[in-house]
C-alpha cells in the first residue's frame, strides 16, 4: 500500500462512512471503487489494494469486477471526459459527426486522453436523454441538443480555463476527480443548483396546459 | 374504448410538478399534495395496500408489464429477518429517458412511493440503483433522501407509527445489463454484474439472498397517486388489461420530442400530432415502440394503441414506450448495425448464444452497412438470429435480435441495395439536425 500516511487515512475514514450505508460489507465496493477514482484519477493499482484490504477480498476479485464497469478507467483520465453519444437515435441526429470532429479538433480516440491529461474522450451509449439529441455528457453532466461548433467550444472553454455550464445540470461541472466523489456518495451541496427540466421534458405537460386539459385532477 | 373522434387527453400525473421553481425540493413537493398519500398510507392494514395496488391494475413501467401488486404478494411470509425494496433506477434502453426526469425534477414522488411500498411489504431498508452517469440526478436524489429523513418520512419511528425505513442510494458504474434485475442484485451485493438462474427468483432470495422486490422508477413513483385518489381513478385510464397514465418518451425527428405523460393506449398517432408532427418536409420511416429491444414499426402501425396488449399482438412489445421516431432520411441498416453494436458492448459474456451471437450479428451489420455485404449475409442474419433468440441466458439475448429480424423483415429491399449498390445509398447528413458537408471525407479515400 503505497497511499500516503494522510491520504490513507482520509481514504478510511470515508470507507468507514461508506460500509454504514450497507447491512452487507461487500456492497460497498462500488462506490468504494468511485472513491479511490475521486483520488487518483482513475483505478489505480493502490485504489485496487486499498478496496481489496477493506473488504477482505483478493486484488484479482477487485480487478475482475472494476474491469467489468465502463465508468471505472484503467488509465489516468484526463480533468474533463467529454463523452459523445453515438448510440442510433443521437448518431443519426449527428452524434456521429459530432464525435468526427470532436476526435479530430482533439486528436485523441475512443478511450484516449491528451497528453496534458486534460480531457479525454469517449463514445457513450444512450445516456436516457434521447429527447434531447444529439447529446453530450462531460464529467457525467447533460449538454443537450449539441451541434459540432458547440461541442468544439466546449474544447476551447477548457482550453481558456473557463468553467463549463450544462445544460441540466450544477452551475458548472466539476472536474472528473470530484465527479467520482461524489458518485461515490458524497454531497457535493450542488443539488439545488440547475434547471428542473429542460423543455423536452416538459414537452406533455406544455401541450395540456394549452388544451386545458387537467390529468391531475381527480 | 371510446367512439371514432375520441381524442385522448394527456394526463400529467408523475410529471404534473415537473415545471415549478426548484420541484425538487421537499417544500414545494408537500405544498402540491406530496405525502399526503404517505400519511394516508401509514394509517391503513399494510394487506389492504398491496390490495389496493392489485385492484389498480398497476404493471410494471420498467419494461415487461408484470402486476406490481401481484409481484409484492409473492413474498413469502414474515420470517422475522430482513427483506428489501430495491428500485431499478437503471435507465439504459436505447430510447427511454423517462426515470431520469423523473428524478431530476420530483425526486420526492419516487421517495414517498418507496416509503409506501417498503410499508406495505415490511421493508426497513431500501435501495435506488440508479445509473451512474447521470450525476446531477443523483446529487438530487441524495438530496430528496436527506430532506425525507429531516422531515421525519424516513429514519425512526416514522411519524409515530413505529415504522423504521433507512434508504441507500447507489450509484452503478455503467453497464446496460444491471438494468436487468438480477444482474442489478449482483452489482449492487460487489459483484460482476451478471444475470442469477431464475428460479430462484427475487421475491424468495433477492438481495443478500433475502426476499425481494425489484421495481421500475416509475412503478414506485405511480404508487402514491393511487392511494392519494383511489383505484377507481387509476381504473378509469387506459385499457382493459393496461391501465393508468404512463410516461411516452418520444425521440427523434418530431417537431417537439419530449415526455408526454397519457393513459395506456392512446395511439402513435395521437402522440405525434401532439409532438408537432414529424419534422417539416419528411415522412415517418420506422420507429421503436418500446426503446431499441423492441421490433420496430412503420406508418402502417400508426394506429395501434400503445397498450399491452395491443401492440403485442401487432408483433412488438410496449416496452419502455421510447418512441424513437425515424424520418425517410435514416438509412434502417445504418440504425440497425448501431443497435447491434451496442447489445455485442453490452453482452455480459455469461452464456454462449449471446456473446457469439452478438458478436456475429455485428460483424455481418457492419459488413453489410459498409457495402462489403454479400445477399447471403442477410440469410446469415436471421440465422444467427435463431441462434440466440429463445436460447440465451437472460432477455438481453433477445433483445438484440429484435431490430435486426423486424428490419429484414420490413426492409429487406433496403439491405438488398446495400449489396447491389455496394454501399449505404443514404446521406448520413440529411438525417442530422444540423447542416454539414459530408463529401470532403469521401474526396481522400
Ligand atoms: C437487459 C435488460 C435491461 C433492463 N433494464 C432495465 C432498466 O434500466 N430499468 C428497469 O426498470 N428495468 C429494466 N429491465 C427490466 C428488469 O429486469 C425488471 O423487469 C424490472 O426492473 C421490474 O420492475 P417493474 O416490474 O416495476 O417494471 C431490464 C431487463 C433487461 C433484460
Ligand atoms: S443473454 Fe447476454 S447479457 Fe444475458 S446472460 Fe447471456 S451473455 Fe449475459
Ligand atoms: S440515444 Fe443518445 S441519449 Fe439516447
Amino acid at each position: 500500500m503505497t497511499y500516503d500516511e494522510s491520504t490513507a487515512k482520509l481514504l478510511a475514514k470515508d470507507a468507514a462512512e461508506i460500509f454504514a450505508r450497507y447491512p452487507v460489507r461487500r456492497s460497498a465496493l462500488l462506490p468504494l471503487l468511485h472513491l479511490v477514482q475521486s483520488v487518483d484519477g482513475y483505478v489505480s493499482p493502490d485504489g485496487i489494494q486499498f478496496c481489496a484490504e477493506q473488504l477482505d477480498l483478493s486484488s484479482a476479485e477487485v480487478s475482475a469486477v472494476a474491469t467489468f464497469y465502463t465508468q471505472y478507467k484503467r488509465r489516468p483520465n484526463g480533468e474533463y471526459q467529454l463523452g459523445v453519444c453515438t448510440n442510433t437515435l443521437c448518431a443519426v441526429m449527428g452524434g456521429d459527426e459530432i464525435w468526427r470532429q470532436l476526435s479530430e479538433r482533439v486528436g485523441v480516440g475512443h478511450d484516449e486522453t491528451t497528453a496534458d491529461g486534460k480531457i479525454s474522450l469517449e463514445r457513450l451509449e444512450c445516456n436516457a436523454g434521447c429527447d434531447y439529441a444529439p447529446v453530450m455528457m462531460v464529467n457525467w453532466e447533460f449538454f443537450d441538443n449539441m451541434t459540432p461548433e458547440s461541442a468544439l467550444q466546449l474544447v476551447d472553454d477548457i482550453l481558456a480555463g473557463k468553467d463549463l455550464v450544462p445544460t441540466r445540470g450544477a452551475d458548472k461541472v466539476v472536474s472528473f476527480k470530484e465527479a467520482s466523489r461524489v458518485l461515490a456518495g458524497f454531497d457535493d451541496g450542488r443539488a439545488d443548483e440547475g434547471v428542473s427540466a429542460g423543455r423536452p421534458s416538459l414537452a406533455g405537460l406544455d401541450k395540456a396546459k394549452e388544451q386545458g386539459w387537467k390529468g391531475q385532477d381527480t | 374504448m371510446e367512439g371514432a373522434g375520441h381524442v385522448t387527453q394527456l394526463t400529467p400525473v408523475l410529471s404534473a410538478t415537473w415545471g415549478l421553481e426548484h420541484s425538487w425540493n421537499f417544500d414545494t413537493y408537500r405544498a402540491h399534495g406530496g405525502y399526503e398519500a404517505a400519511t394516508k398510507a401509514l394509517a391503513m392494514d399494510q394487506a389492504d395496500i398491496i390490495q389496493a395496488v392489485k385492484d389498480s391494475g398497476l404493471r410494471g413501467r420498467g419494461g415487461a408489464g408484470f402486476p406490481t401488486g401481484m409481484k409484492w404478494g409473492f413474498l413469502p411470509a414474515d420470517d422475522g429477518g430482513p427483506r428489501y425494496l430495491v428500485v431499478n433506477a437503471d435507465e439504459s434502453e436505447p430510447g427511454a429517458c423517462k426515470d431520469m426526469p423523473t428524478m431530476m425534477a420530483a425526486p420526492h414522488t419516487l421517495i414517498e412511493g418507496v416509503v409506501i411500498t417498503s410499508f406495505a411489504i415490511g421493508c426497513d431498508h431500501a435501495f435506488i440503483y440508479v445509473r451512474g452517469e447521470v450525476i446531477h440526478v443523483y446529487r438530487r436524489l441524495m438530496k430528496a433522501v436527506a430532506e425525507a429523513y429531516d422531515n421525519g418520512w424516513l429514519g425512526t419511528n416514522i411519524k409515530g407509527t413505529g415504522f423504521n425505513l433507512d434508504v441507500t442510494v447507489h450509484a452503478g458504474a455503467g453497464a446496460y445489463i444491471c438494468g436487468e434485475e438480477t444482474a442489478l442484485l449482483d452489482s449492487l451485493e460487489g459483484r460482476r454484474g451478471q444475470p442469477r438462474l431464475k428460479p430462484p427468483f427475487p421475491a424468495v432470495a433477492g438481495l443478500y439472498a433475502r426476499p425481494t422486490v425489484v421495481n421500475n422508477v416509475e412503478s414506485i413513483a405511480s404508487v402514491p397517486s393511487i392511494i392519494n385518489h383511489g383505484v377507481d381513478w387509476f381504473t378509469s385510464m387506459g385499457t382493459d388489461k393496461s391501465k393508468g397514465m404512463g410516461l411516452f418518451s418520444l425521440s427523434g425527428h418530431v417537431n417537439r420530442p419530449g415526455q408526454y405523460e397519457a393513459p395506456l393506449g392512446i395511439t402513435p398517432r395521437e402522440l405525434l400530432e401532439m409532438a408537432g408532427g414529424i419534422r417539416d418536409g419528411h415522412t415517418l420511416k420506422f420507429w421503436t415502440p418500446g426503446g431499441s429491444s423492441t421490433p420496430i414499426f412503420t406508418d402502417d402501425h400508426l394506429d395501434v394503441p400503445l397498450d399491452y396488449e395491443s401492440v403485442g399482438a401487432a408483433g412488438s412489445m410496449l416496452g419502455t414506450r421510447s418512441l424513437q421516431i425515424f424520418d425517410d432520411t435514416t438509412c434502417v441498416v445504418r440504425a440497425v448495425e448501431r443497435w447491434t453494436e451496442f447489445y455485442k458492448h453490452e453482452s455480459c459474456g455469461k452464456c454462449t448464444p449471446c456473446r457469439e451471437g452478438t458478436y456475429w450479428l455485428d460483424l455481418i451489420m457492419r459488413r453489410l452497412e459498409t457495402g462489403r455485404g454479400t445477399m447471403a449475409d442477410i440469410q446469415q442474419l436471421l440465422d444467427t438470429c435463431d441462434s440466440i433468440a429463445g436460447r440465451a441466458f437472460c432477455a438481453l439475448g433477445d433483445a438484440a435480435t429484435a431490430p435486426v429480424i423486424s428490419s429484414v423483415t420490413l426492409f429487406r429491399e433496403e439491405y438488398e441495395r446495400h449489396v447491389t449498390e455496394g454501399g449505404c445509398p443514404f446521406d448520413p447528413a440529411a438525417s442530422a439536425l444540423f447542416d454539414y458537408d459530408s463529401a470532403p471525407e469521401e474526396a481522400h479515400a
